[in-house]
C-alpha cells in the first residue's frame, strides 16, 4: 500500500497573544508546529503501516522552514519526505494550495491520500477536499476512523457527522480529511530523532509539478481577503446554585433578557 | 565548546517536553503520595526509546548522546524527580557499565533488553557498613568451580524491586584491598538472591528504593563484568557517569521549581498587587535564575566531555554538587515563595523541596563530590 499524507506547518495559536494595540495575532517568537488534524492523519498513515505494510509519504508546501516537520514526520516513521518549495508557490489561497499539490500528487503513486481536516492557521477545511475534485477521487472528510480490507481491497471509513458516525467503505485511490480529536499521534522515537537528519527531503519546485502558472500561486488566488481579525473571547458562564424549580425560572428570565423568548 | 543544541537535540527536547508533560506530570503526585513505581510510564518511555538513549543501535539502543540523555533526566525530573531517577540508575549505573567493561557476548545478551526496556536495570555498590567508603564491602564472591557464590547485602538499591539485572560489586580478595574488588552482572531469578526491605522515603518515594540479599548466591563464572580485581575502579567509572545523570536530575528539579514559582508569583496579590512585582522576589529569583543556568552549563559541559571521551570526573563531580545544592536551594525558596501554600501537597514545590534533597547524598554526597573536585586539585 502507498500513503502519500499532507501536512503543514502552521504558528502554534495555542500559545499566540493577540496585541493589545492593533488586534491582531502577535506572530512574533510563536513556533510553528505541524498542524495538529495532519498529525492526526500521518498517525493513521502510521498505523496503517504498522499493521498492513505500507510506503508512507510526507508532503509539505512551504517555505523552507517548513522542513521542520518532515524532520519530525521521519522521527515518527516515514518513508519519504517532500518539501514544496518555490517563490512561485507564494501567497496561495486554498484553490493555489490544491492546485499544486494535486499537481505533485499526479506525479506520485498512491493508494490514499490523507490530509487533516483543516488547518489552525486558516480553519478553511478546503484543502483537503478540492485535492479530491482535482485529482478526480473519493473522498471522506471529517474521519474519525481509518481500516483497509486486505481482501476487498477497501478502505473503511468512520466520518463524523453531527449526529453521530457514519461507517462508509472506499475503493482506492481515494483522499481522506482526519481531525486531531481521532487519534492520539505517536511520540517521535529517540532513534527516529537521531537518524531523521541523515535521511533526505526531497526539494520540488514549481517546474516539478507540471501546474500552470496561473492556477498556482498568487495568479492562482481568487480570495482577497477583505479584513482579518482576532475570535472575540466569550466571557465566563455564570454558576448559579438553585433548585430545579429555581433553575427553570432563572433560565426563562435570562432568555427573556435576551429577547429569545 | 559549542553550547547551541544540535538539529536533533532541539527536536528530542521538543518531544521529550511534550511526553514529559503529557505523560509524566499527571502522575507525580499520585506516585509520590501512594509511594508507587510508575511501570505503566516506564513502558511508555521504553516505547519510544528513552530506556536506550545512549546505548548503540549494533546492542539495540537508539544510538543517541549523552547530552541528550541529559536532556532526557533533566526534562522528566522537572515534573517528576522520580521518573528521572528510573532512568538515571537504569542508564548510567546499569546500562554504561555493561558498555564499558562488558564481554562482545554480555552486551548482546543483556543490552538490547536494557535498552529496549524490556527488563529494567540497577546497581548495587552500597552496603550498611560502606557508603562514602565505599571500599569497605563486606558482600563476598567465591569462585566456585565454573560458579562465583555471592553472600552479603546491599542497601539503598534504586529500582530494586524492579529490576530484571543488577551489576553488583562484591570482594573477590580482601588481603587486595580495593584490588580485591570485582564486578558482577546478577539477575533477578536467580537462586540465592532475594529482595529485601522496601525502604519509605522523604522525597523520590515513587522510585523503588529496596535492599538486595545475596545467601549463597550462584551465578554463571563468566557473569563477572571486567576483570577480576577491577570492579571499584569500574564503580568509581560508573559513578561518574552516574553523577552527570544525578547532576541532571537536580538541574531539572531545580528548574521544576522556578517554572512553579514564575507562575505563582505572578498569579498570587497581596497589597494589591502580584507578588512578582515586589523587588524582594525579583532579586530572589534573579539569583536563582543565575545559578540554574550556571549549573545548566556545568552539565552540558560534563556530558560533551564524556561524549567526546575526554576525562571528566572532576567535571562530574562539580556538576553534581552545584546542581543538587543549586537544586535544595531553589526548592527551599521556591517553598518560601509559596507561603502556606508551599508547605501543602496542594502545590508541587513541596514534593520537589523533598526530592532534592536525596541529590546531595546519593551517588555520593557533596562531600565527596568536593573530596573528588579536591582531589583533583592537589594530586
Amino acid at each position: 500500500m502507498k500513503i502519500v499524507v499532507c501536512i503543514k506547518q502552521v504558528p502554534n495559536s495555542s500559545e499566540a497573544k493577540i496585541d493589545p494595540a492593533t488586534g491582531t495575532l502577535n506572530r512574533a517568537g510563536l513556533p510553528s508546529i505541524m498542524n495538529p488534524d495532519d498529525k492526526g492523519g500521518l498517525e493513521f498513515a502510521l498505523q496503517l503501516k504498522e499493521k498492513y505494510g505500507a510506503h508512507v509519504t510526507v508532503i509539505t508546501m512551504g517555505l523552507p522552514q517548513a522542513e521542520a516537520i518532515l524532520r519530525e514526520a521521519y522521527a515518527m516513521g516515514v518513508d519519504r519526505a517532500i518539501l514544496l518549495t518555490d517563490r512561485k508557490l507564494g501567497g496561495a489561497d486554498t484553490l493555489a494550495t490544491s492546485n499544486a499539490i494535486a499537481g505533485a500528487l499526479r506525479t506520485m503513486e498512491y493508494d490514499i491520500v490523507i490530509t487533516g481536516r483543516q488547518a489552525i492557521d486558516g480553519d478553511t477545511a478546503q484543502v483537503g477536499p478540492q485535492i479530491a475534485e482535482h485529482l478526480d477521487i473519493p473522498q471522506v472528510s471529517y474521519l474519525a476512523g481509518l481500516d483497509y480490507c486486505e481482501e476487498c481491497k477497501t478502505f473503511k471509513c468512520t466520518k463524523e457527522t453531527e449526529d453521530g458516525y457514519e461507517i462508509l467503505e472506499m475503493q482506492a485511490p481515494c483522499l481522506v480529511t482526519v481531525l486531531a480529536s481521532a487519534v492520539q499521534p505517536r511520540y517521535m522515537s529517540v532513534n527516529g530523532i537521531v537518524t531523521a537528519f541523515e535521511k533526505e527531503v526531497e526539494v520540488w519546485g514549481a517546474d516539478r509539478i507540471n501546474v500552470p502558472e496561473e492556477c498556482i500561486g498568487k495568479a492562482g488566488s481568487p480570495t482577497s481577503v477583505f479584513k482579518a481579525f482576532p475570535k472575540q473571547l466569550k466571557p465566563a458562564g455564570e454558576t448559579f446554585e438553585v433548585t430545579p424549580e429555581e433553575a427553570v425560572e432563572l433560565i426563562i428570565n435570562k432568555l427573556k433578557e435576551k429577547h429569545i423568548i | 565548546m559549542d553550547f547551541s543544541f544540535t538539529k536533533q537535540e532541539e527536536l528530542f527536547l521538543q518531544m521529550i517536553r511534550e511526553f514529559a508533560e503529557k505523560e509524566v506530570k499527571p502522575l507525580a503526585a499520585e506516585v509520590d503520595e501512594e509511594e508507587r513505581f510508575p511501570i505503566e510510564t516506564v513502558q511508555k518511555m521504553a516505547k519510544i526509546g528513552l530506556m536506550g538513549i545512549p546505548i548503540p543501535t549494533q546492542y539495540g539502543g537508539a544510538g543517541g548522546t549523552n547530552i541528550m540523555y541529559g536532556m532526557a533526566v533533566e526534562e522528566l525530573s522537572r515534573v517528576c524527580a522520580t521518573t528521572g531517577v528510573i532512568l538515571s540508575a537504569h542508564t548510567s549505573l546499569c546500562c554504561a557499565p555493561i558498555l564499558e567493561a562488558g564481554t562482545e557476548e554480555q552486551k548482546m545478551k543483556y543490552l538490547p533488553k536494557l535498552a529496549s526496556g524490556e527488563w529494567i536495570g540497577a546497581f548495587g555498590l552500597t552496603e550498611p557498613n560502606a557508603g562514602t567508603d565505599a571500599a569497605g564491602q563486606q558482600t563476598t564472591a567465591v569462585l566456585d568451580g565454573d560458579q562465583w557464590v555471592l553472600n552479603g547485602s546491599k542497601i539503598f538499591i534504586t529500582n530494586g524491586s524492579y529490576a530484571n539485572v543488577f551489576i553488583i560489586i562484591a570482594m573477590t580478595d580482601k588481603s587486595l584491598g580495593t584490588k580485591g574488588i570485582s564486578a558482577f552482572i546478577v539477575e533477578k531469578d536467580t537462586p540465592g538472591f532475594s529482595i529485601g526491605k522496601k525502604e519509605k522515603k522523604m522525597g523520590i518515594r515513587g522510585s523503588a528504593t529496596t535492599e538486595l540479599i545475596f545467601e549463597d548466591c550462584r551465578i554463571p563464572k563468566e557473569n563477572l563484568l571486567g576483570q577480576i580485581g577491577k570492579g571499584f575502579g569500574l564503580a568509581m567509572k560508573t559513578l561518574d557517569g552516574g553523577r552527570i545523570g544525578i547532576a541532571s536530575q537536580a538541574l531539572g528539579i531545580a528548574q521544576g521549581a522556578m517554572d512553579e514559582t514564575i507562575k505563582y508569583t505572578k498569579e498570587r496579590k497581596q497589597f494589591g498587587r502580584s507578588i512578582s512585582q515586589f523587588q524582594n522576589t525579583q532579586f530572589q529569583m534573579a539569583d536563582l535564575e543565575t545559578k540554574v543556568q550556571a549549573a545548566r552549563l556545568l552539565v552540558r559541559s560534563a556530558h560533551y566531555k564524556k561524549d567526546h571521551g575526554m576525562p571528566y570526573s572532576a567535571d562530574a563531580a562539580m556538576a553534581k554538587l552545584f546542581c543538587a545544592e543549586t537544586a535544595m536551594e531553589v526548592t527551599t525558596k521556591a517553598v518560601q515563595f509559596h507561603g502556606g501554600y508551599g508547605y501543602t501537597r496542594e502545590y508541587p514545590v513541596e514534593r520537589m523541596m523533598r526530592d532534592a534533597k536525596i541529590t546531595e547524598i546519593y551517588e555520593g554526597t557533596s562531600e565527596v563530590q568536593r573530596m573528588v573536585i579536591a582531589g583533583k586539585l592537589f594530586k
